[in-house]
């Protein structure tokens, strides 16, 4: 199935209630998908008037108890960076998907990794983080949206899903899994005051000396999340002495590449971040314990390798191999920067 | 309750709603929300649906309402809080959620989701306050100053050449097919507010039958950002925004309309 299919099914499989969703390309089969597959499950789905309405759609479904997703692309995104700070704020769970495409500004439908820092650094205002999971195949795309709802119930926190459009888009077979059957009570929801007191979901306290509380709660569960959750996979790491870092659909471009340098001899291997943020500082600042060469692939005019810097420090070789506006990264022109970075090693 | 010394006294007549919290007032000395508010838990206990309503709050001088009621509540972002309702109403049919906007949230930054809300014919109720004016953030200009009106970013008075014309917001909604009851009320004196309290009310009982949107438009004072004492406050409004914005019921269906013949429809 599509990439942008397994999201979907994931979505179902993970006892996702409600769907809210606004048509924007590389992303529309999952609402299109959502809108035959959730009346039929007896479940809520919504086409709204706007990005807008659909994140703060997510924040009334999350706040009434219900797991809810949304779907969109770079520009939607955007939008949804308002909603997205005040569902962390309220500590609210729910999942984001954004299918990149090309940027800045209307861009084009090409897949592209160019929204990593409005993703994974905030993109809204105040005091913030998001889990990001970044799949690079439809079974991820499957997986990791499960794993999605999973973690956003764990933090009360949103969750975002950073896919490409060539992910979305791209046909592999992918295992089905079991339907979640058990979920975490929530006691905190709006779900009418019968039997209990009232509960009230907001982010907001008029004196900042009340506020302060909310957002040291959050700094803890920022830094709960970082020590827990930090997923990552390596491959030929082991005698590697030129290490690249990608994620998403150019890791797959990695992989063929690493592959191709491998059959010339080359010691090349990739370490590809599952989690965006909590970011594997620590696994890759081991990794320069002992590898000089760093050589990263992405989708963007250079984002990730900025996080790749901070991990490795400054002494070490990181350089960037990329393409942007929508281009895809071709396994060759990654293949040619390796060659490059290892027959013209610099002196230290 | 605390028996009274005088036995005429004995008897309660009026008393503060079950649906109404002891929360400390914040609002200006002359505000019309504390009225609203009050009617919003009359209606509630009426209507015997406190174990199912949600206040949906929004951005401005509403932001606290939430407080104010002894039910389930949320913040919203701002002009978002129809939005949040939808989410609220269809993951949860049995409960009663009610927007709380003012004039700027609603007719200004929040107008695409009200009017999708209104579109959709989605079962919530709005109640919309509408003083003319940005309360919480000092008085600026709103979508529904009046032309010629003060406001701190208005200083000469609303020029329509550089700032266009108010938004009658019940007028712009009514022609929708989703909506089912939308009427304008004021508080500027008891006869109008017990004729806001029965277009709570039935604004209420429309979202209970799952008739479709309901929404009432109250004009409330500001004195404060009018710059005038409350009782000429009350007067401005009778004298300035009535002319505006003419009460009565915009939307009537007909299913409403058998609504209000049901024997106790106060």
């Amino acid at each position: 199935m599509a990439g942008n299919i397994a999201i979907a099914e994931g979505a179902i499989l993970a006892g996702c209630q409600a769907y809210f969703g606004y048509p924007i390309t590389p992303q529309n089969e999952i609402l299109e998908h959502m809108s035959k597959r959730m009346p039929e499950e007896g479940r809520v789905f919504v086409q709204t008037e706007s990005e807008l309405a659909a994140i703060n759609m997510v924040y009334g479904a999350a706040a009434a108890g219900c797991r809810a997703m949304t779907s969109t692309s770079g520009p939607g995104f955007s939008l949804e960076q308002e909603g997205i700070s005040y569902m962390s704020g309220a500590e609210l769970p729910g999942v984001i998907v954004n299918v990149m495409r090309g940027g800045p500004g209307l861009g084009n439908i090409g897949g592209a990794q160019g929204d990593y820092f409005q993703s994974t650094k905030g993109g809204g205002h105040g005091d913030y983080r998001v889990i990001n999971l970044a799949p690079a195949s439809a079974q991820e795309m499957m997986d990791l949206t499960m794993l999605a709802f999973e973690l956003a119930d764990k933090y009360r926190n949103p969750v975002v899903m950073l896919a490409d459009g060539f992910l979305g888009q791209a046909m592999e077979s992918v295992v089905m899994r079991e339907p979640v059957m058990k979920f975490p009570s929530k006691p905190w929801a709006i779900t009418g005051a019968s039997g209990r007191p009232k509960n009230i979901i907001n982010s907001f306290a008029m004196d900042p000396i009340d506020y302060r509380p909310r957002v040291e709660l959050l700094l803890r569960k920022f830094d709960e999340i970082r020590r827990n959750e930090v997923r990552y996979e390596g491959i030929n790491l082991d005698d590697a002495s030129l290490v690249i870092v990608a994620y998403g659909s150019a890791s797959r471009s990695v992989l063929t590449a690493v592959k191709m340098a491998r059959q010339e001899g080359l010691r090349v291997g990739l370490f590809r971040p599952i989690t965006l943020f909590p970011f594997p500082y620590e696994a890759l600042s081991n990794l320069a314990q002992r590898v000089d060469d760093f050589l990263v692939a992405e989708l963007s005019i250079g984002q990730l390798i900025e996080d790749v810097k901070l991990a490795v420090g400054l002494n070490k070789r990181v350089e960037l191999v990329h393409q942007y506006g929508g281009v895809p990264l071709f396994a060759d022109e990654i293949l040619e920067a390796i060659e490059k970075m290892i027959k013209q090693p610099i002196g230290r | 309750m605390t028996k009274l010394a005088n036995s005429e006294l004995d008897t309660a007549l009026y008393h503060k709603p079950e649906s109404l919290e002891g929360y400390p007032f914040h609002f200006c000395p002359g505000c019309g929300h504390g009225i609203v508010f009050r009617l919003i838990a009359e209606v509630v206990d009426e209507l015997k649906i406190k174990e199912r309503a949600v206040c949906v709050a929004c951005v401005g001088c509403s932001v606290n309402s939430y407080h104010y009621f002894n039910f389930d509540g949320l913040e919203s972002a701002h002009g978002r809080a129809p939005a949040v309702a939808t989410a609220i109403k269809r993951c949860h049919p049995h409960l009663v959620p009610f927007t709380y906007q003012g004039d700027g949230d609603l007719a200004a930054i929040g107008t695409a989701e009200i009017v999708h809300a209104c579109a959709r014919g989605e079962n919530i109720t709005t109640i919309f306050v509408n003083n003319a004016v940005y309360g919480m953030t000092g008085g600026q200009m709103a979508p529904t100053t009046l032309v010629g009106m003060y406001s701190t970013s208005t200083p000469d008075g609303r020029k329509p050449s550089l700032a266009g014309y108010p938004i009658r917001v019940c007028e712009m909604l009514s022609p929708l097919d989703g909506t089912a009851y939308i009427a304008r009320v004021s508080v500027h004196k008891p006869a109008a507010v017990r004729k806001t309290k029965q277009a709570i009310k039935l604004a209420f009982r429309t979202q209970l039958a799952n008739l479709g949107m309901s929404l009432v438009e109250v004009l409330s004072p500001c004195p404060t950002n009018w710059r005038v004492e409350p009782v000429k406050a009350l007067e401005w409004l009778v004298e300035h925004m009535l002319p505006q914005y003419p009460l009565g019921e915009y939307k009537v269906i007909e299913a409403v309309e058998a609504l209000k013949k049901e024997a106790g429809s106060a």
